[in-house]
């Protein structure tokens, strides 16, 4: 089947099987692996993406779900001059990942976040981010750099 | 000794190398790499723990669309398929029989991963079914048949010095002993006695299991895997296949976590199997529920004793450990070679008896799991210390204060001696967690520490190539698995050439490309890769210099050394422009080189002690037995961070993945079923666990035998953090538990029977 929808800020349609997931489709057909599988059960958050700004888990969402809606995904947060976003700063400043497996969907899961409330309290980041799981960093790193992108994104507005 | 604050690079937590990869999705692991004309596998597990197998029958599998080939035990002909670095017990794919559930029987080789999957459902198995042996006490009585019924030759182990010790289901057994613990123990004033368990834990490395294999027209044969030791990986392949070393090329992207999990050699020979019998390259990727049926940590059953005389000063320790190893050996017996040796703990301990046996049993094989049987042995130990304590009436910082080992002091006779302050440590992280307030109800405090015999076996070889553009390559065969062996061995190289960071590049991790490293493993990076690349860089120098000769035309006694190059009067070349002056040619590169083996100052094992101290104030909620961690403290004995920001990240996350063994991880089998294989089931630490207030702090006293007097970390906090919280609890209610985790149901048991035994 096709299926169109708009792609880190590109109209994309791609030839898909009904039964892929978004993980698959992204990874594979669209070759995004910044898209990270893990869990395959909507547990570990490494395979977060957003669809209409919102975080789901690629690993579990059907890819023709996605029609007609707007997918983001790690690769496409940097600007077009290819600025890091405030999070990918923050993330880079506060030594926010070790093996980075876990990171974009950190990243992308706290944009959600931010773009929603960017003066977010420390316990509503800890409930927000409780489905992201990171094996290396013990969080508080991760923690710290949303805070700081959250101060700057207030910042700017 | 150069003083700290003339380093300009190294001791700065400069940007990591591979942060902008990892932050923007453009870093490349394992698992998303393709290459031309790949085909993929997938793998039929056994549903048995014990059985033979009786005939396998393919026909129908290989018969389905996209199907390119079959590979079981039948078809292994030509091939040497058992493999192990220690013990050669493992075969590439079952042989004949299976010995844990979930152990691969066959592998599919189809076009994609859907065919492969879809045609593993047609492959017909015939299985006589044996009597499962699942636990240690079975697997040691008399009478029991043993698990493997031939012995098997040694592995390709360098490094071990007891081995094989293999007699029916023992896998490996280790003594270590000193003194006389029965006359010690006959004049004790107090003994502590208990047994103790610490349970079956998984690494849960975010990125499961994967390899490529592929041999290529003139059989040579090219892995990419996740996996940590590329060497060890090499020579397992090698012997397989009858290949000589260079035909083997391991590449080692990004990797996705390891923890030790992933340590040697897992599922490597089975997908160059895959890519020998199907002629095409073929990609394995395992599911997470896959990678539980990979690798597990060793369960260990301690039954353990400890003596103080009347003065509180420790006399005798005596400990029988059982760890429990799954079906196949993997680096169990280096888990139960460390964790007879670990248990002493950092104290002076005159008399000593410990007897540790890893043994064979049905289940998943076990292997390293980070602390390499520290955690283990170190919770029945800290929390006797706390017990010991109590008994001689002193407060347990200041018993511990009485019986640490001081810095040169030996606790091992023979080995190293002790090159850490682990007296400083202590009394700092008791200040830290301001030991001196009163505690709040459901509060309690403690403070533990853990000393390890770190480093593994010192062989590592590495290469600098200084170019005459001013660039400066590191060629080294330790990988980046996050601890950051990337950016702290470039910092170390910048620092020494005198060039920006920014002109380091990394170059890692391709056996093709790199000298010997042994291992990525045992903390031992940043100590011995980061010394080696040093020397590679001095040696470079040395080199330059006496080209400098030369370019200057006077006596190399006339030249001055100053950061990045050398001066003579009033001129100053650096290191690039001599090169460049010296070839008179663009492009040029000279390498340097070092070879660091087990000699000189690395002759003493271990390589250097690793210092786990941690504190913690845990709050309980009495009713329902839960336990949150207030506050958490963690000193990094490391010599001298050369980036600290990612030393103490090491010491938090290993801190975190103590935290995860002490309060949920637990694998449990139902009969010969893993009951809890998946991540719904198993339970991590979730950011919502972090401790409310985490305090760390760096010692850097400069007394390893590491670059500028660095020593290893990373694998301490693993230690300490499970008894330091049963310690904790004990204050908080006075009960002592001594099976882990300590989950609110156990703790909540454990309270209502303490209120039971309590005179009304
Ligand atoms: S892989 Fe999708 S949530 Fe874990
Ligand atoms: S950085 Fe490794 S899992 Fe988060």
């Amino acid at each position: 089947m096709n299926v169109s929808f708009e792609l880190n800020g590109k109209q994309t349609t791609l030839e898909i099987e009904q039964r892929e997931s978004l993980a698959e489709v992204l990874r594979g057909r669209c070759r995004l692996t910044g898209v990270k599988i893990s869990c395959e059960a909507q547990v570990c958050g490494s395979c977060t993406v957003l669809v209409d700004d919102l975080p789901v888990s690629a690993c579990t969402l059907l890819a023709y779900e996605v029609r007609g809606k707007r997918v983001t995904t790690i690769e496409g947060l940097a600007d077009d001059s290819g600025r890091l976003h405030p999070l990918q700063q923050a993330f880079l400043d506060h030594f926010s990942f070790q093996c980075g497996y876990c990171t974009p969907g950190m990243i992308l899961a706290a944009k959600a976040l931010l773009d929603e409330n960017s003066a977010a309290t420390d316990a509503e980041i800890v409930a927000h981010m409780n489905g992201n799981l990171c094996r290396c960093t013990g969080y508080l790193p991760i923690l710290k750099a949303i805070r700081q992108a959250a101060n700057q994104l207030r910042g700017q507005k | 000794m150069k003083p700290l604050s003339d380093f300009q690079i190294v001791n700065h937590s400069v940007p990591r190398g591979d942060g902008i990869p990892k932050v923007t999705g453009g870093a490349i692991y394992t698992s998303d790499m393709v290459v031309e004309h790949m085909a993929w596998a997938k793998v039929l597990r056994s549903p048995f723990a014990r059985a033979r197998i009786l005939s396998i029958d393919a026909s129908a599998a290989k018969a389905q669309p996209g199907v390119i080939d079959i590979l079981t035990g039948y078809d292994l002909k030509g091939l040497q398929p058992y493999y192990g670095h220690g013990v050669k017990d493992h075969p590439l794919i079952a042989i004949g029989q299976v010995r844990f559930v979930g152990e691969p029987v066959a592998a599919v080789i189809a076009e994609n991963e859907l065919a492969a999957q879809e045609a593993l459902g047609k492959i017909n198995v015939d299985y006589e079914e044996l009597d499962p042996i699942l636990d240690v006490d079975t697997a040691m009585a008399e009478g029991t048949p043993r698990i493997h019924e031939t012995d098997f030759a040694d592995g390709s182990f360098r490094g071990f010095d007891d081995f094989p010790g293999a007699a029916g289901n023992i896998c490996q057994a280790v003594h270590v002993g000193w003194g006389d613990v029965d006359a010690a123990f006959a004049k004790a004033a107090h003994i502590a006695e208990g047994e103790f368990y610490f349970p079956m834990v998984y690494a849960y490395a975010m990125e499961p299991y994967v390899a490529i294999a592929d041999f290529d027209a003139k059989g040579h044969l090219t892995v990419y895997t996740s996996g940590q030791h590329p060497f060890m990986v090499r020579h397992d392949v090698a012997h397989v296949f009858r290949l000589p070393l260079n035909s083997v090329r391991i590449i080692v992207p990004y990797i996705g976590g390891g923890y030790g999990s992933k340590s040697y050699t897992k599922i490597e020979p089975l997908v160059a199997a895959c890519s020998w019998k199907s002629g095409r390259p073929v990609k394995l990727q395992l599911s997470v529920e896959e990678a539980f049926l990979t690798t597990r940590g060793d369960d260990a059953r301690v039954r353990i004793r400890t003596a103080v005389d009347a003065r509180g000063h420790l006399v005798a320790r005596q400990a029988t450990i059982h760890l429990n190893t799954g079906a196949y050996a993997e680096n169990s017996p280096m888990v139960c070679r460390k964790a007879a040796n670990r248990i002493v703990g950092p104290y002076r301990i005159p008399n000593i008896k410990i007897d540790c046996f890893a043994v064979y049993t049905n289940t998943v094989p076990a292997s390293s799991y980070r602390g390499l049987g520290g955690a283990q042995v170190t919770f029945p130990g800290e929390s006797q210390m706390d017990e010991l304590a109590e008994m001689s009436g002193s407060d347990p910082v200041e018993f511990r204060l009485k019986n640490l080992a001081h810095s040169g002091e030996s606790i091992h006779p023979g080995m190293r001696p002790i090159d850490a302050d682990i007296p400083g440590d202590i009394r700092e992280a008791a200040k830290m967690l301001r030991m001196d307030r009163p505690l709040a109800p459901g509060h309690g405090r403690s403070v533990c520490c853990s000393a390890s015999d770190a480093g593994a076996h010192p062989v590592t070889l590495a290469m600098v190539q200084v170019y005459a553009d001013g660039a400066v390559s590191v060629l080294s065969g330790s990988t980046e698995i996050g601890q950051g062996s990337h950016t702290v061995l470039t910092q170390i190289a910048a620092e020494e050439m005198g060039v920006p960071l920014e002109k380091v590049r990394l170059i890692g991790s391709d056996t093709a490309v790199t000298l010997f490293e042994r291992s990525t493993g045992a903390s031992r990076t940043t100590t011995l890769m980061g010394r080696a690349v040093l020397e590679a860089c001095r040696e470079a120098i040395a080199q330059i210099k006496v080209m400098a000769e030369e370019v200057f035309a006077v006596d190399a006694d006339k030249l001055v050394e100053e950061r990045g190059g050398l001066r003579h009067g009033g001129k100053f070349l650096t290191w690039a422009n001599i090169l460049e002056q010296y070839f008179k040619m663009e492009g040029c590169s000279i390498v340097g080189r070092a070879y660091l083996r087990k000699a000189g100052d690395l002759t003493l094992v271990p390589v250097f002690w690793e210092i786990g101290v941690v504190g913690v104030e845990i709050a309980l909620d009495e009713e329902t037995g839960k336990i949150c961690l207030d506050s958490l403290v963690t000193i990094g004995d490391v010599g001298l961070a050369i980036h600290p920001a990612m030393t103490e990240g090491q010491d938090l996350g290993a801190a975190t993945m103590g935290l995860g063994a002490g309060l949920f991880e637990e694998l449990i089998y139902d009969g010969q079923q893993l009951m809890n294989g998946t991540m719904l089931e198993y339970r991590v630490p979730r950011f919502s666990d972090l401790a409310k207030n985490i305090d760390m702090k760096l010692v850097q006293n400069r007394d390893g035998v590491g670059p500028y007097g660095a020593k290893g970390g990373g694998e301490g906090a693993v230690n300490p953090i499970s008894p330091c919280i049963a310690n904790a609890l004990y204050r908080a209610t006075g009960a002592r538990i001594r099976t882990l985790p300590l989950t609110p149901e156990r703790v909540w048991k454990a309270l209502q029977e303490k209120k039971g035994a309590a005179p009304r």
